[in-house]
């Protein structure tokens, strides 16, 4: 990966404490701590509603929590800029649209606002930060064509591209192959992983799939109810009794033997 | 589709705008109901010695054309402003009820005896604020703000409501109704350099919170939570958004009265030359706005001389086709989706 993208020399400690989140009069999450492991992938899994992208919207800044604390590199998230934490933490919210007419040269562009000034616009080192934001996305050939022209996992990685534009060395993703078919799936989750190995990111995803999780991830968060069950690398973590308390389904697990990771077969309700 | 820029096609619609406006502009300054032909007119500007001609020119239709200029600029920017902030391309002043919001509360003020000129353009951009508030809570109304038409409808609810107030107000109080009746019928004849120099102050204030809020507007397209990652901060951006839209509206009609479609047509325009980045589609609302009303005024003075059709029939003639279009494309885009 290119020098200006870089991002593994940058502190990236993301963490939450004792928090307490919810929405109108509904708590969802009640007092949860969690630090996200530097330089790896998190995966937060989970059924639904157990409260997985209530977190990571904390962790983003987006949702303030009731009580308790968001911490990046100690500091409150909410006691600091915006625009600071957009220097350090990229956000991919589930399903993002753009409007219509959008190029996705346009949209990587997005991706450099936090770094721009009101008087120092569109610098040299932002075009080659968009050069090369487009280009490990692959997406060089696609830059000025519409997203709504292109295949849906073009669409993800347009939009990842744009996160890597912003050049933070955190980035959070809620969901972000949840409307793919199996090859886009893929091709997203592979460029999150590189974005990992090779850019020294710090990752935290929502996803839905347990076996995509355990593939993917480093780390893995298992959530039900608010609350965290299991926590681990997901070889160590993933059993049949976990995969039976967060989604009560019985089934047995063999390890893939090209990854070495957790693979649920023979599934049936239990 | 492929090989065109965004930039490409702004510099293309850019000059197609200017264009435009050149034409407009021309036609505005030599066409009219009066007997003054347009070749008297054209030489009458290039300095042939003909007082009358020249008279009608520099006295009557300059002044005309430059508050025909502003008033243009003013509601396809705010038309603009106003669209993407409530993501609904249909979002209009005039439609929404803004505009008609504007005029009933200097009609409310002059009954409750206001005879300070210089503050109705206040008063109306006051108005014009509580309408955009109303407007906003509309649109974030499930239901409502979730589908552009039903907020038109909800727009055209407000402003019938608004518009019978008025109405009211002018039975009962004569002298309001003699200094309203300018309020209520959109029009460029007869405005000039003075109207233009009393609204001076909100009309900088306007573009000025215009230009610096471009960028983030620009950024809420893409969606709350993007925008708030990308460092901004959406509820802000809204709030002064909607300053702006009432700022630029309130004068508007301050000028010319309630112009409507024009917010419409404009952006509508604008957007289809430029893309849908904000940033770009503005610089062509500043310059499309004025080619259509100049357009769309000159349209009125000559189709049924001696006298002259209201502006506002003409706009709403351009305009309506445009809204069944837009409405159209919307509902088989939604189709496909």
């Amino acid at each position: 990966m290119e020098e200006l993208l870089h991002t593994a020399h940058r502190s990236a400690q993301l963490s939450a404490h004792d928090v307490v989140l919810g929405y109108g009069n509904r708590t969802v999450i009640n007092g949860l701590s969690v630090t996200l492991p530097e330089g790896k992938v998190t995966a937060i899994v989970g059924p639904n509603g157990c409260g997985k992208s209530t977190l990571l919207s904390a962790l983003a800044r987006l949702l303030p929590p009731r009580s308790g604390e968001v911490r990046l590199n100690q500091r409150s998230v909410f006691s600091m800029a915006p625009r600071e934490v957009a220097t350090l933490l990229a956000l991919l919210p589930q399903q993002a649209t753009a409007p219509e007419g959008l190029t996705v040269s346009e949209l990587v562009q997005f991706g450099r606002q936090p770094h721009q000034s009101w008087f120092q616009q569109w610098s040299r080192e932002d075009q080659h930060i968009l050069e090369a934001a487009l280009r490990a996305a692959d997406l060089e050939a696609l830059a000025d064509r519409p997203l709504e022209s292109m295949s849906g996992g073009q669409r993800q990685r347009a939009w990842l591209a744009m996160t890597i534009a912003q050049a933070t060395p955190l980035l959070l993703l809620d969901e972000p192959t949840s409307a793919l078919d199996l090859g886009h799936q893929i091709e997203v989750f592979e460029l999150i992983r590189w974005l990992s190995v090779e850019g020294g990111k710090t990752i935290a995803m929502v996803v839905h799939d347990l076996v995509s999780a355990c593939r993917y991830a480093d780390h893995l968060i298992a959530m039900k109810d608010g609350v965290i069950v299991a926590e681990g690398a997901p070889s160590d973590v993933v059993t049949r009794e976990l995969v039976r308390t967060l989604y009560n389904i019985e089934c047995e697990l063999i390890t893939d033997p090209l990854s070495n990771s957790p693979v649920l077969t023979q599934i049936q309700r239990a | 589709m492929n090989a065109v820029t965004p930039r490409a096609r702004f510099v293309r619609g850019f000059v197609l705008s200017i264009l435009a406006l050149g034409i407009a502009l021309s036609a505005s300054l030599v066409l009219g109901a009066g007997d003054v032909s347009a070749v008297r007119a054209a030489r009458a500007l290039f300095g042939s010695d003909d007082p009358q001609a020249w008279f009608v020119v520099s006295e009557l239709r300059f002044p005309r054309t430059c508050v025909g200029i502003v008033v243009g600029a003013l509601l396809g920017i705010a038309g603009n402003l106003l669209q993407t902030v409530t993501r609904n391309p249909l979002a209009e002043p005039d439609l929404l009820g803004i505009s008609a919001s504007a005029t009933a509360a200097v009609a409310l003020a002059l009954l409750m005896g206001a005879d300070l000129v210089a503050i109705q353009v206040w008063v109306a951009v006051v108005g014009a604020l509580g309408g955009c508030a109303l407007v906003l809570a509309a649109a974030r109304m499930k239901g409502v703000g979730d589908d552009p038409v039903r907020l038109v409808l909800a727009g055209a609810a407000l402003k019938g409501l608004l518009v019978s107030l008025v109405s009211l107000i002018l039975l009962i109080d004569q002298r309001t109704a003699d200094e309203i009746r300018f309020w209520t019928i959109g029009a460029l004849a007869g405005r000039g350099f003075d109207q233009l120099e009393s609204v001076l102050i909100p009309l900088l204030l306007g573009l000025a919170l215009t230009i610096a809020i471009c960028k983030p507007l620009a950024t809420l397209a893409l969606g709350e939570s993007v925008a708030s990652s990308l460092g901004q901060r959406p509820q802000l951006t809204r709030w002064l958004t909607l300053i702006a839209v009432a700022l630029l509206s309130g004068v508007a009609v301050a000028l010319a009265g309630p112009i409507a479609f024009l917010g419409l047509i404009v952006p509508t325009l604008a957007r289809g030359m430029a893309g849908p980045d904000i940033r770009r589609s503005l610089p062509l609302c500043a310059l499309l706005g004025p080619a259509v009303i100049l357009l769309s005024d000159v349209i009125a003075r000559v189709v049924v001389p001696p006298s002259e059709l209201p502006l506002g029939v003409v706009t709403a003639f351009l305009g309506a086709p445009i809204l069944v279009a837009v409405v159209r494309l919307r509902r088989t885009s939604l189709g496909k989706g």
